[in-house]
C-alpha cells in the first residue's frame, strides 16, 4: 500500500468508534481482509451528503457509522440572532422535502411560548397544506425508495403527481418547496378563490394513482423479496433509540403524536393509524401507502369543514416572549419534529434547538443493516426516509 | 492451429449451404455485421430512452435532431472527444485491455449467427459450443476492468458479474442442450450443433422449437430468456453495474471511449443472445407458419411485410412531422424529418418493388434477393421484439439482491432445466 492510502486510512480513523476499529482490518472468512467501503458523500443513493463508511466482509456488512455534516448550516445559532418571525423561513430549509411541516411545527411552538392560538379557520388551513405536504414528502419518498432499488418507474409517476400539490402551494403562497406558508398567529394569506376546488380535484386525481403505484410494487415479486425481512427493527429498539414516525409504526408501535397529544385542529378529525408488524422495509412501505390514504380522508374532512372567520390570531407586532422554555412537537411526515425554544424575554430566542426525525431515525441504521448485504444498506437509507437538510441542519 | 486457419482460407469450395463458407463472402460479412451490429447499437441507444422514457411519462431526448434522432451521434462525439483518464493506481496495461476483451467477445459471438440459410460469416458445425465459450469470455472483460481499477466500487461489481455470470451459463447450457436434443429428432437421425443445422432442423420438423414437446420447448426457451437476461447484466440482473449501490460498478473509473467501447460491448452481447435465442427456439430466419400457409400466394404475401414495415415507419415520421410545431424554431427540425421520411419511404418502395419482382421468377436475381431479404428481415424482428423486451424489463421491474439472485440461479433455474433435459431427452427417444 502506498503513502496516499496509508493517509486516507489514518483519516478514516479519527471517526472510528469502539465497534468499528478501522486500523486493523480482521482476517474473515477465507482468509479474506475485510473491506472498508466508503459510501458517499457523493453517491447516488445516499439522499444528498450522507456518508456512510461501510466495513464488509465481502458483501456482508458488520458495521456501519455515518458521518454527517456536510450540509450544516448552523440554523440553531442562526435562531439566536434572528427575531422571531425573522427565523421563520429558515426552518423550511431543514427539512426541504416538507418544508409546510416544519413551518407548523415551529409557529406552534412560538404560539404556545407567547400563549396565543390560532384560529380555527387559520387551524383548518393548516391542516390541509400540511396534510399535503406529507403526501408530497411520502410521494417523494417512495420515489426515491423505489430508485434505490432499482425500479425506475415509479419515480417519474410521483413526481408528475407532486407537481399537483406543489402547484396548490404555489396558488396559496407562491413557493413550491420552501413555501413558508405560517406565521406565528395563523396564516399570512387567505386562501384563494378556488382553493377548495383545487384541493379536492386533486383528491379525485390522486386516488387512482397511489393504485398506479401499487400496481408497480405492492405485490412485484421482486420488490417483495427485496424489502420483506429487511432491515427488522423491534418496536422495543425503535424506543430505545427514539425512532419515530412511520418507522416506528410499522414496527407495531401505535404512535402518533396527531392523536396522541393533538394539535392545530387534528383532534376534530376522523382517521386511523396504520401499524404493521414486522418492522421490516416492507411495513414501512405499506405503513407509508395507507398513511397517503389516511391524509386524503383528513384533508377531505377538513376542506368540506372549513369554517370562516379571521386567519390571524391577537399577536403582538413586536413578538416578545415572556421568559421561559417551552418543548413542542408535531408529527412531521418523517416522525416526531419538536422545537425547544428558550426565551430571555427579547426578541430573538436565548436558544432553539430542533429535534429532527430524519436525524435520530438515522441512528438506527447500524442496527438494521449489521448481517445484511450492501444492497440492503442502500435499502434501508431509502426506507428511513432520511433529508440530510434536517440531519445536518 | 496455422494448418486449419490455412486449410480454412484455402477452401474454394462452398463448405456449407451456399455463400457460407466461402472466406469472400465471409469477409463481406465481417464488414456488414461489425457496420450493423455499431449501427444497430446506436438505433438501441435511441429506442431504449425513447421507449424508456415513454414509460416513464417524460419524452427523452427532444433537442438534438428532430424527436432526438442524433442524440446518439452527439454522445458519440461527446465521448470520442472527452479526456482519457486512466486513474494512477489502476493497473495501466489491464485498465486499457479490458474493455477490448468484452467487445471482441461480444463481436466474436456474431461469426456464428445466421442470419439466413446462406447469410452467414461461417456455419461451424461447433457453433452452438462456440456461442458458449465466447459469450462467456466477456466476464473476463468486467472482471478484469474491475480488478485493474483498483478501487472498491469496481471490485464489487467484478465479484458480482463473474458469480453470476458463471452461475447463469450452467441454467443456460443446460437449456440450450436441450434444443440441441430436439435436433436429433430429425429424418437423418443426426443431431446438429451448427447453428443453421439448428434452424434447418426445425424447418425440417415443421415446428419452431418453443412449441415441441409443449411446454417442454418453452420452459426451456423461457430459462434461456432469463439466463441471457443475467448473461449481459440488464436489469433486474445488472447487480455488476447497480447505479445505486456500487455507482457504476466495474465501470466507475472508466470514462470517455473507454466506458462506450463497455456500453457498445453491452449492447452488441444484447444483440448477440437475443439472436441466438430466436436462432434455437424461434425458428431463426423464418417466417411465421411456413408450414401451414405455404401456398405461393401466402409466400407473396409474407414477401410484402418488410416493404409495409418500412413503409409504416414512413408514414409515422410523416405524421410527426406534421404535428411538429409553427413555429419557425422547428424549420429545420421538421426539413430533417422530412427528408427522414422520404429516405424511409424510398427503402420501402425499393423493398416492394423487388417483392413484386422477385414474385414469379424463381431463379432470377430478384427472387434471390428477395428471399434474402425476407430471411434478414422476420431474423432482426424477432430479434427486436427480444430488445423490446429488455427495455421493458428495465421499465418494469427492481433489482435483485445478489444472495436471491443465486438462489435463482442455482436454486430454481438448475434444476429446472436439468429436469426439462430429462423429460426431453425420455420424450424424444419415445417420439423416436
Amino acid at each position: 500500500m502506498n503513502d496516499r492510502a496509508k493517509e486516507n486510512k489514518n483519516d478514516l480513523s479519527i471517526h472510528s468508534l469502539s465497534n468499528l476499529d478501522l486500523e486493523a482490518p480482521e482476517k474473515t472468512y477465507l482468509d479474506s481482509n475485510e473491506l472498508i467501503l466508503n459510501m458517499g458523500p457523493q453517491h447516488p443513493a445516499t439522499h444528498g451528503v450522507l456518508r456512510v463508511i461501510l466495513k464488509l466482509d465481502g458483501e456482508k456488512v458488520l458495521g456501519t457509522e455515518c458521518v454527517i455534516g456536510y450540509l450544516h448550516r448552523g440554523v440553531e445559532k442562526i435562531a439566536e440572532n434572528r427575531t422571531y418571525s425573522m427565523f421563520n423561513p429558515y426552518v423550511d430549509r431543514m427539512d426541504y422535502v416538507a418544508a409546510v411541516s416544519n413551518g407548523l411545527g415551529y409557529c406552534e411552538a412560538v404560539e404556545k411560548l407567547l400563549n396565543v392560538e390560532a384560529p380555527p379557520r387559520a387551524k383548518y388551513i393548516r391542516v390541509i397544506l400540511t396534510e399535503l405536504n406529507r403526501i408530497a414528502s411520502h410521494q417523494l419518498w417512495l420515489g426515491t425508495h423505489a430508485l434505490d432499488i432499482g425500479a425506475m418507474t415509479p419515480l417519474f409517476y410521483t413526481f408528475r403527481d407532486r407537481e399537483e400539490i406543489l402547484k396548490i402551494f404555489e396558488k396559496y403562497c407562491g413557493a413550491r418547496l420552501t413555501t413558508h406558508a405560517f406565521r406565528i398567529g395563523g396564516c399570512q394569506y387567505e386562501t384563494y378563490a378556488g382553493f377548495e376546488k383545487d384541493v379536492k380535484n386533486f383528491l379525485t386525481f390522486f386516488a387512482p394513482k397511489i393504485d398506479e403505484y401499487e400496481a408497480l410494487l405492492t405485490t412485484n415479486r421482486i420488490w417483495l423479496e427485496r424489502t420483506k425481512n429487511v432491515g427488522v427493527i423491534s418496536g422495543a429498539d425503535c424506543i430505545a433509540l427514539g425512532v419515530t414516525g412511520p418507522v416506528l409504526r410499522a414496527s407495531g408501535v401505535k404512535w402518533d403524536l396527531r392523536k396522541a397529544q393533538p394539535y392545530a385542529a387534528y383532534s376534530e378529525f376522523d382517521f386511523e393509524i396504520p401499524t404493521g408488524e414486522n418492522g421490516d422495509t416492507y411495513d414501512r412501505y405499506m405503513v407509508r401507502m395507507i398513511e397517503m390514504w389516511q391524509s386524503m380522508r383528513i384533508i377531505e374532512q377538513a376542506v368540506n369543514g372549513l369554517p370562516e372567520g379571521p386567519i390571524m390570531g391577537k399577536v403582538p407586532k413586536v413578538i416578545k416572549p415572556p421568559v421561559g422554555e417551552i418543548y413542542h412537537s408535531i408529527e412531521a411526515p418523517k416522525g416526531e419534529l419538536g422545537y425547544f425554544i428558550v426565551s430571555d424575554g427579547s426578541t430573538q430566542p436565548y436558544r432553539l434547538r430542533v429535534r429532527p426525525p430524519s436525524f435520530v431515525n438515522l441512528q438506527a441504521l447500524d442496527v438494521m443493516v449489521r448481517g445484511m448485504l450492501v444492497a440492503d444498506v442502500v435499502a434501508v437509507i431509502g426506507t428511513l426516509d432520511i433529508v440530510l437538510g434536517e440531519v445536518d441542519r | 492451429m496455422p494448418n486449419f486457419i490455412m486449410s480454412y482460407l484455402r477452401s474454394t469450395e462452398a463448405l456449407t449451404p451456399g455463400s457460407a463458407g466461402s472466406q469472400f463472402w465471409a469477409l463481406i460479412y465481417v464488414l456488414i455485421i461489425f457496420a450493423g451490429v455499431s449501427l444497430a447499437v446506436i438505433c438501441m441507444n435511441w429506442l431504449e430512452r425513447k421507449a424508456l422514457a415513454h414509460f416513464q411519462v417524460r419524452l427523452g431526448p427532444m433537442r438534438v435532431g428532430p424527436h432526438g434522432l442524433l442524440q446518439p451521434i452527439a454522445d458519440a462525439v461527446k465521448l470520442m472527444l472527452k479526456e482519457d483518464i486512466i486513474p494512477t493506481e489502476a493497473d495501466q496495461f489491464v485498465f486499457w485491455v479490458a474493455p477490448l476483451i468484452g467487445l471482441l467477445a461480444a463481436f466474436t459471438v456474431y461469426t456464428v449467427i445466421p442470419f439466413g440459410p446462406t447469410q452467414a460469416v461461417s456455419d461451424m458445425n461447433i457453433g452452438i459450443l462456440f456461442m458458449l465459450g465466447v459469450s462467456s469470455l466477456g466476464v473476463l472483460g468486467i472482471v478484469v476492468a474491475g480488478w485493474a481499477s483498483n478501487s472498491h466500487y469496481p471490485l464489487i461489481g467484478a465479484l458480482r458479474s463473474s458469480a453470476q455470470m458463471v452461475s447463469y451459463e450452467v441454467a443456460m447450457g443446460l437449456a440450450v442442450i436441450s434444443a440441441i436434443l430436439m435436433t436429433s429428432l430429425n429424418t437423418s437421425g443426426t443431431g446438429t450443433l451448427s447453428m443453421i443445422g439448428i434452424v434447418q432442423a426445425q424447418q425440417q420438423q415443421g415446428v419452431w422449437f418453443i412449441f415441441k414437446f409443449f411446454p417442454l420447448g418453452f420452459i426451456a426457451f423461457a430459462i434461456f430468456a432469463i439466463a441471457m437476461v443475467a448473461e449481459t447484466n440488464r436489469a433486474p440482473f445488472d447487480l455488476a453495474e447497480a447505479e445505486s449501490e456500487l455507482t457504476a460498478g466495474f465501470h466507475t473509473e472508466y470514462s470517455g471511449l473507454r466506458w462506450s467501447l463497455f456500453m457498445l460491448a453491452e449492447y452488441a452481447a444484447m444483440i448477440a443472445v437475443s439472436a441466438i435465442a430466436v436462432t434455437l427456439w424461434l425458428g431463426g430466419w423464418m417466417r411465421p407458419f411456413p408450414n401451414l400457409l405455404h401456398a405461393p400466394v401466402w409466400e407473396f404475401i409474407f414477401s410484402l411485410c418488410p416493404g409495409f414495415t418500412f413503409a409504416g415507419l414512413a408514414a409515422i415520421t410523416l405524421i410527426g412531422t406534421a404535428r411538429m410545431p409553427a413555429h419557425s424554431f422547428f424549420k429545420i427540425q421538421r426539413i430533417g424529418l422530412a427528408v427522414f421520411a422520404v429516405l424511409l419511404g424510398f427503402i420501402a418502395l425499393l423493398l416492394l418493388v423487388i417483392a413484386v419482382a422477385g414474385r414469379s421468377a424463381d431463379i432470377s436475381v430478384a427472387a434471390r434477393f428477395r428471399d434474402g431479404i425476407d430471411h434478414v428481415y422476420w431474423f432482426v424482428l424477432k430479434v427486436a421484439v427480444f430488445m423490446y423486451m429488455f427495455i421493458w424489463y428495465r421499465a418494469t421491474w427492481p433489482r435483485y439482491r445478489f444472495d436471491q439472485l443465486m438462489k435463482i440461479g442455482w436454486k430454481v433455474m438448475l434444476p429446472i432445466s436439468l429436469g426439462v433435459l430429462v423429460v426431453t431427452a425420455i420424450v424424444g427417444v419415445i417420439v423416436k
